[in-house]
């Protein structure tokens, strides 16, 4: 009977939906679990970077949960973790076999954070946490939000980083077009080193939890 | 020999794994809410990196990289595993922490009591990786320099989560604003203790 009833569910019944606006708000990786901080500021100095990244999290994550949920009955506990790196290996492996096949400038500048997909927590924790327990549909939307959320706080630093750090967005020049560098703007150098990055990551976490005060912990 | 001296200090102020490339970020944050249990889990990244970088540069010198097949025949001069290089430094991660684990249990009750619950975190920590990719990134020309970049490294992050759990010790006895407690003024510190090693930079042995 239960059996039938979720088979009705509709694929993107209200739960389901709350799969990805979760991720996405409340419950999102970067801000509230404060999972794959690692990658996620490393990456952020221009825009187009983080946003091949936040794609490149998205296809590792909504791929590895549907693998990971398929194959969650027959993993052995004792050694989950290893069939789990192996799985996200060989999808980092392909994105980066991608990337350096079509977009060599921006591989070069990622580095090694394609490298670190592999150790990011985000995808560990979303397996521990959700695809080794749920169907792969709900699983695949768990991911997705997820990496949404991801993707979302990194485009909002990197946008900020490229637009007061070079003055530009997309490599387009904006303080030039509207002629802010006329009456005496100076671009803040400061904004593209390493530092800002956690620094725009705790004003972000400062305002999203004055406007959701159930998020205050300790 | 100041060659390596030169990577060691490099590694540990100016490449500073926390300040300058944000890994290891997850059990940063996490484990750095009192110094001890930070001390515990600096000392064991110290030691695994310390082991599984220079095991990760033997890989890389005579399996993965382009032509590093020689010395089985020399038709091997074409082919290159680089693609294979992440699955073959997590494999070697997550089995050196295991083994690494089981050996300290055995022959070391005191220090395994005391890095325990730690170490099997470790597998998952992205400095660990890091490490192991940089190290294959920046091409360095023999073990010795691998392993005192590893050290190095091991101990730049060390520095790095005690002095946070340290400042975090002494921060909960402040007025931080409501929604800037935990997390978000761990943030900003850290951007500032970031700040602080950046005067490191240019620094020439």
């Amino acid at each position: 009977m239960s059996e039938q009833t979720q088979e009705r569910e509709s694929l993107f019944s209200a739960k389901n939906r709350k799969l990805i606006s979760n991720a996405i708000g409340k419950d999102n990786p970067i801000t509230v679990q404060v999972l794959g901080i690692c990658s996620a500021l490393a990456v952020t100095a221009k825009l187009e970077p983080a946003i091949v990244m936040s794609i490149s999290v998205l296809f590792v994550l909504g791929i590895g949960n549907v693998v990971i949920s398929l194959l969650r009955n027959t993993i052995p506990q004792r050694i989950r973790i290893i069939v789990q790196l192996v799985v996200i290996a060989a999808l980092v492996i392909l994105v980066d076999q991608v990337l350096k096949a079509f977009a060599y400038e921006v591989s070069k500048q990622l580095s090694v954070f394609v490298g670190l997909i592999i150790t990011n927590c985000i995808i560990m924790g979303r397996f521990e946490a959700f695809s080794m327990a749920n169907k792969p549909w709900p699983s695949f939307l768990d991911g997705v939000g997820n990496s949404i959320g991801y993707g979302l706080i990194l485009v909002i630093i990197a946008f900020f980083r490229e637009l007061f750090g070079s003055g530009t967005i997309l490599g387009w020049n904006v303080f030039e077009t509207i002629g802010l560098y006329d009456i005496g703007y100076v671009n803040n150098g400061l904004m593209i080193l390493p530092p800002m990055a956690l620094i725009a990551t705790g004003i972000i976490i400062w305002v999203q939890r004055s406007r959701n005060p159930e998020l205050i912990k300790d | 020999m100041q060659e390596l001296l030169n990577i060691f200090v490099k590694s540990i102020f100016i490449d500073n794994m926390v300040f300058a490339y944000f890994l290891g970020m997850c059990s940063y944050i996490a484990v750095s809410k009192t110094v001890k249990t930070s001390v515990g889990l600096g000392l064991a990244v110290i030691f695994v990196l310390g082991i599984t970088v220079p095991i990760g540069y033997l890989m890389n010198e005579f399996l993965l990289k382009p032509g590093a097949l020689v010395w089985l025949d020399s038709e091997f001069i074409d082919v290159d595993l680089s693609f294979l290089s992440f699955i073959m430094f997590i494999a070697v991660i997550a089995s050196m922490v295991q083994l690494v684990e089981m050996i300290v249990e055995k022959f070391s009750p005191a220090l395994y009591a005391s890095l325990g619950i730690f170490l099997p975190l470790i597998a998952v920590n992205c400095a660990i990786l890091g490490g192991s990719l940089f190290m294959q990134e920046r091409e360095y020309q023999s073990l010795a320099q691998a392993t005192s970049f590893a050290l190095g490294s091991g101990l730049g992050w060390f520095l790095a989560i005690v002095g946070i759990a340290a400042i975090r010790e002494k921060i909960k006895y402040s007025n931080v604003p409501g929604p800037l407690k935990g997390i978000g003024i761990t943030f900003i510190i850290t951007g500032l203790m970031g700040i602080a090693f950046m005067s490191f930079l240019g620094i020439k042995l």
